[in-house]
């Protein structure tokens, strides 16, 4: 990797983080002062920064040779031989996670300005949410790994700040905690990558490890990708540590939208395709990358399709889709494109779908039970249509967004080769069709049928209505990005072509099967799902209560294939166990010896200040007496 | 006997000695012309111009190195370094002397010490506005014998120094407005016993006079490296060191401290806590590194022993203390431990880590003590300031503000990382390491854990524990007292966080001039 010093506007890209950021200060350091206006300077730093984003993005663009713009800020860690500068790379991959970041970062602001105009809380909200878009910018701007640990840590502390917003209710500081802690066991496999960096390279430089990846030993680099991708499965949800995240849509639904769908799940991603020349040398790593992506993915489609949670289905499709963006970019070269295209037209449907529930949830007195909606078409024509355009983006209808990046993923996965390609392309046909099986069904328990919802009670009645500009305009405008984005990034502006510079030119000569079977598959596996789902709930009457005797295979379901049964049996269970055990020892031993010490210290103490009586004679009489032993050792030592 | 010659004095080397006697002698000037009525605010104003002019013009001075006043004292860095941590923590005090906001009768100081405590006159003045405000030139006097006191090349000087710095402190502790009783008592305890330990200096000098024929510690360095040392020179020493291990309270020469400390108006305690801390050890430090620095192996153990003594009977003490004023007494007395543990890293010449760490504990120990002592003058009762530990209980709920600043404090005297307290106790703990001492800094960081006891129990008070009824009420402190809170708070997280600076500053200091 060469990099060129910035220059022009790119030298100031460091405001992108301080925007952000100075707001995110002077929010939560102001005060209730700022309560009146706090919301709009919270917009504001967003979107002024997505316009710097976006000009220094047009100023990369134009540039000739080396797309790789570092700029040094200052010295961060200076310790013996460890030197840490802190810095930032501007590349094409930063350039296009900055504007998904501050672009939907800005629309989702503007939206939480609506959703949050009742709450107490509001000003404390766009505080935490401006943290959040530093944080991220610096996670995908940091030109080292720790500069990026800095970020990395920055977003998960927004996100339990986020998830427990509303931090009375039980569930969500639980959430929090779950989310907190099950992303700290990711956290310790970036933490250890990093140390090995250090202690292999001496450097934890973008430049510096990334381009000496040749002079590392196989398994070193096998270990770095490991413990890369047990961080990225964290920040992720990935398999074995999915279970936060759908828990984690206990927060504010614009928070869903924004950090747990459309940016910061998607920073394991940017993780691994950061890394790909770590990766490139360790093709071990790369295939476990494919396996937890095509499990994952499989995982979050099953669960998907029994809940009744409207968020929570959102949220298992978010795992199911990050499931596809882990098995693009673990399938090498010709998988990156593909992998981070799908993470940008996933941001803005998957984004949209979760401002769109979020609408649904307003209109129904924040309930997220789809048993109790139904017919709500009528009451709510916006929404229904971004969120209908989000749907057929995301099940792939033809020539929508989703069509293009996921037939993408599932045609590089067949031309993996051999056995694997076609496992890994079947995982994702049949992901494909599961995914129009469950949002099908969403689609049809929320927006048709019959209406299911109760009276409500008096001082709170259900009556849905549509909601207010500030939040449908920014529904249209990703709903826009739903149908279009696809196409422009495939087919006319090649993400391929942008991010040439980092990854390559990688053109497959010859298709292990061809495109417009893949196609066909693709589509068939849908209509498959879409027609299952009309089978199953279309055409029936939906039970306001959802029914107990189900086979086997639903229960499984319903209990996400009891990934959280297995994490209590394996991990939770045990530590409580061992817990026990240490307490046991603890209170016996530990206790006794500590308890005897603490009585012999303040025994001695009471006995030692008997000695201070009060009267200045015996004070006298302690000082001669150290007076006299003072000089008794000195002339001890000289005569000695 | 030929004629006597005038010694060649540095008029600039002495600037900041001019700033900061001149200051005092106007100030006794005020006291006698100035009309009562604007004798606070006058009074107050020509402390902090002499305080704070010390502390610029020593600053002004830095790098400088000479002896100047026919020998008598030394310009050199530990001697500048110290004498600014005085001058600065003095000006502090001096703040904290000014506030007028916390007492109802508008000042921590008495009306009329004159008069008898309890006697009917005593009770109508206790009421009344009026204030003693001869306690700052007092106060800026024994600033002035401070700086002297780290700068004496001279054992003559230094016991003209510490007499200077001593009286002064003997009077002022007895001024309290409150506990008028108590505070007379440690007034006189403190007086008769430094009485008697500035009879073990002065014996010591004369020994060391009769020994070496000089006063000099040039001199008294030259006779020690040619002639070895004789028993008066050694029982002079011993001596020399007893009566400023007083002053330092160090134990066994700390039995005072307690009880002076307890006494004394709390500003006052916050003074003699900081600034006579840092103006002793830079007497021993000077003492035992210039006049006895080439024969440290007969002193080495004997710090050592008492080093260890005051450790543990401070840290011990301290368990059981119920009184916060007492505690932070018995604190500072296990810090005097600590203190000499980095004396003791005097190391072979230049490499000698010691001096530099000493420096940053006496500067950080100092901001911090002072902190914590500020922070006892706002939560009071109707008797003046709530220093029992069970009046503390839930302060954090009543006042979370203060609670947290003192818990700062606290968690930087147990040596909390984070924290200046951290810092400078791994500075010192790691100049004496390298010196091979590390049997005591193992008795150290057990003492260290001992202490931490007693600090983290007022947290636990104040934070886990629910407010008792008629608990005291936290003042709002005025502008002097505020400020004197955020400073040392912010030094205390600064020293601790970004210390580089400072030590880097203590590294190049650490050189005496001979």
């Amino acid at each position: 990797m060469h990099t060129v010093p910035a220059s022009g506007l790119l030298a100031a890209s460091w405001l992108l983080i301080a925007l952000p950021l100075a707001g995110a200060a002077v929010l939560l350091l102001g005060g209730r002062r700022t309560d009146r206006w706090g919301h709009l300077l919270g917009v504001a730093t967003v979107a002024v920064a997505f316009v710097i984003g976006l000009a220094c993005t047009v100023q990369l663009g134009g540039m000739s040779g080396s797309k790789s713009v570092n700029l040094d800020l200052f010295t961060f860690i200076s310790a013996g031989t460890l030197d840490v500068k802190a810095g930032l790379l501007f590349d094409p991959l930063s350039a296009i996670f900055v504007l998904l970041i501050t672009g939907v970062g800005s629309l989702i602001h503007i939206y939480s300005v609506g959703y949050m105009a009742d709450d107490p809380g509001r000003r404390r909200f766009f505080a935490y949410l401006n943290l959040f878009v530093a944080a991220m910018l610096l996670l995908v701007l940091g030109n080292s790994y720790v500069a990026l640990y800095v970020g990395w840590e920055g977003v998960g502390l927004a996100s339990f700040l986020l998830i427990a917003f509303w931090y009375r209710r039980p569930a969500a500081v639980t959430a929090a905690k779950k989310a907190f802690v099950m992303n700290r066991v990711g956290d310790v496999g970036l933490a250890l990558a990093i140390f090995i960096m250090f202690a292999q390279l001496g450097t934890t430089s973008f430049v510096g490890v990334l381009g000496s990846t040749g002079a590392l030993a196989g398994g070193v680099l096998t270990a770095l990708g490991l413990l890369l991708l047990l961080g990225a499965c964290g920040k992720s949800g990935q398999f074995p540590l999915q279970a936060w995240l759908p828990d984690a849509m206990e927060g504010p639904t614009p928070v869903s939208a924004l950090i747990h769908a459309a940016t910061m799940v998607t920073a394991g991603v940017y993780l691994i395709a950061r890394s790909a020349p770590i990766y490139d040398h360790a093709p071990a790593a790369r295939t476990v990358v494919t396996i937890i992506g095509a499990i994952t993915l499989m995982i979050g489609a099953i669960a998907g399709c029994a809940y009744d949670d409207i968020k929570k289905v959102l949220a298992y499709s978010t795992v199911s889709q990050i499931g596809y963006m882990f098995l693009a970019v673990g399938l090498g070269p010709i998988g990156y494109v593909a992998g981070l295209a799908h993470l940008l037209t996933h941001g803005f449907f998957k984004a949209g779908l979760f401002l769109g529930a979020g609408s649904v949830m307003h209109a129904m007195n924040d309930s997220v039970d789809m048993r109790r909606f139904g017919g709500l078409w009528r009451r709510m024509p916006v929404t229904f249509a971004t969120f209908g355009l989000g749907y057929l983006a995301l099940i792939g209808f033809p020539l929508l967004s989703g069509y293009w990046t996921k037939d993408a993923i599932i045609e590089a996965a067949f031309d993996h080769g051999g056995t694997t390609g076609y496992v890994l392309g079947g995982v994702g046909v049949l992901g494909a069709g599961l995914t129009a099986f469950y949002m099908t069904r969403l689609m049809f328990m929320t927006f048709f049928g019959r209406p299911r919802w109760d009276a409500g009670s008096a001082s709170t009645p259900v009556d849905p209505h549509e909601s207010p500009g500030v939040m449908t305009v920014p529904m249209i405008v990703l709903a826009v990005g739903s149908v279009a984005a696809g196409y422009l990034l495939t087919q006319a502006f090649p993400l391929s072509a942008w991010l040439s510079p980092v990854f390559g030119t990688n053109k497959l000569e010859s298709h292990v099967v061809a495109p417009l079977w893949i196609g066909v598959l693709v589509i068939g596996a849908m209509v498959l799902g879409v027609a299952a789902a009309w089978l199953f709930v279309g055409r029936r009457e939906v039970p306001v209560v959802r029914p107990a005797r189900v086979s086997p295979v639903v229960r499984a379901a319903r209990n996400a294939l009891y990934a959280d049964a297995i994490n209590e049996s394996l991990f939770m269970r045990p530590g409580q166990w061992l817990a026990r055990a240490l307490v046991f020892v603890d209170n016996r031993r530990v206790d006794g010896a500590v308890n005897g010490i603490a009585a012999t210290l303040g025994g001695s103490s009471a006995r030692l200040g008997r000695a201070q009586t009060g009267f200045v004679r015996s004070y006298a009489l302690g000082m001669l007496g150290g007076a006299v032993v003072v000089a008794g050792a000195l002339l001890a030592v000289t005569a000695g | 006997m030929g004629a006597i010659t005038a010694p060649s004095l540095s008029m600039a080397a002495l600037a900041p000695f001019l700033f900061v006697f001149g200051a005092a002698a106007v100030g006794v000037l005020v006291e006698a012309f100035a009309p009562r009525d604007v004798r606070h605010p006058v009074q107050v104003g020509v402390a902090l111009v002499g305080t704070i002019g010390g502390l610029v013009s020593t600053l002004l001075l830095a790098g400088r190195k000479e002896v100047t006043a026919g020998g008598a004292l030394a310009v050199d860095g530990p001697a500048l370094f110290l004498e600014a941590t005085v001058a600065g923590l003095g000006a502090l005090a001096v703040l904290l002397f000014a506030e007028r906001a916390l007492d109802p009768a508008r000042s921590a100081f008495v009306a009329e010490a004159a008069v008898p405590a309890g006697s009917p006159r005593d009770a109508e003045l206790l009421t009344s506005t009026r204030v003693q405000t001869e306690v700052y030139p007092l106060a800026t006097f024994a600033i002035g014998g401070m700086m002297l006191f780290t700068a004496a090349n001279d054992l003559l000087i230094m016991f003209v120094a510490l007499e200077v710095l001593s009286l002064p402190l003997y009077l002022i502790s007895g001024l309290a407005r409150r506990r008028r009783l108590l505070s007379q008592e440690a007034a006189v305890k403190y007086f008769l016993l430094g009485a008697f330990a500035s009879g073990f200096f002065l014996y010591g000098l004369a020994l060391v006079y009769g020994a070496t024929g000089s006063v000099r510690l040039s001199a008294v360095r030259a006779a020690v490296s040619t002639g070895g040392t004789g028993v008066l020179l050694v029982l002079g020493l011993g001596l020399l060191v007893v009566g400023l291990m007083f002053k330092a309270s160090v134990a066994p020469f700390h039995t005072w401290t307690p009880d002076v400390y307890q006494g004394a108006p709390t500003p006052v305690t916050a003074f003699m806590a900081a600034c006579t801390k840092v103006a002793a050890f830079g007497a021993i430090l000077r003492l035992l590194y210039v006049g006895f620095g080439t024969d440290a192996w007969t002193w080495r153990p004997l710090i050592y022993g008492i080093a260890i003594v005051s450790m543990v009977v401070g840290a011990v003490l301290g368990l059981t203390q119920t009184d916060l004023k007492r505690m932070l007494a018995y604190s500072s007395i296990a810090h005097a431990g600590f203190l000499l543990t980095g004396v003791l890293g005097i190391g072979t010449g230049a490499s000698g880590t010691g001096l530099p760490a000493t420096l940053f504990y006496l500067l950080a120990y100092g901001v911090t003590t002072l902190g914590a002592f500020g922070v006892l003058t706002l939560v009071r009762d109707g008797d003046g300031e709530a220093t029992h530990l069970s009046q503390w209980a839930g302060l954090a709920q009543r006042s979370p503000l203060t609670a947290a600043v003192m818990s700062l404090f606290l968690l930087a005297l147990a040596g909390i990382p984070l924290t200046s307290g951290f810092t400078a106790k791994f500075a010192v703990f790691r100049a004496a390491i390298q010196d091979g001492a590390w049997p005591l800094v193992l008795v150290a960081l057990l003492a260290s854990a001992v202490a931490a006891f007693f600090y983290l129990r007022v947290i636990v008070l104040m934070y886990f524990s629910a407010p008792t009824a008629d608990g005291p009420t936290v003042g709002v402190p005025g502008l002097p007292t505020t400020l004197v809170l955020a400073i040392t708070a912010t030094a205390t997280l600064v020293l601790g966080i970004v210390p580089g600076a400072v030590l880097d500053l203590a590294r190049s200091a650490a050189i005496f001039v001979g």
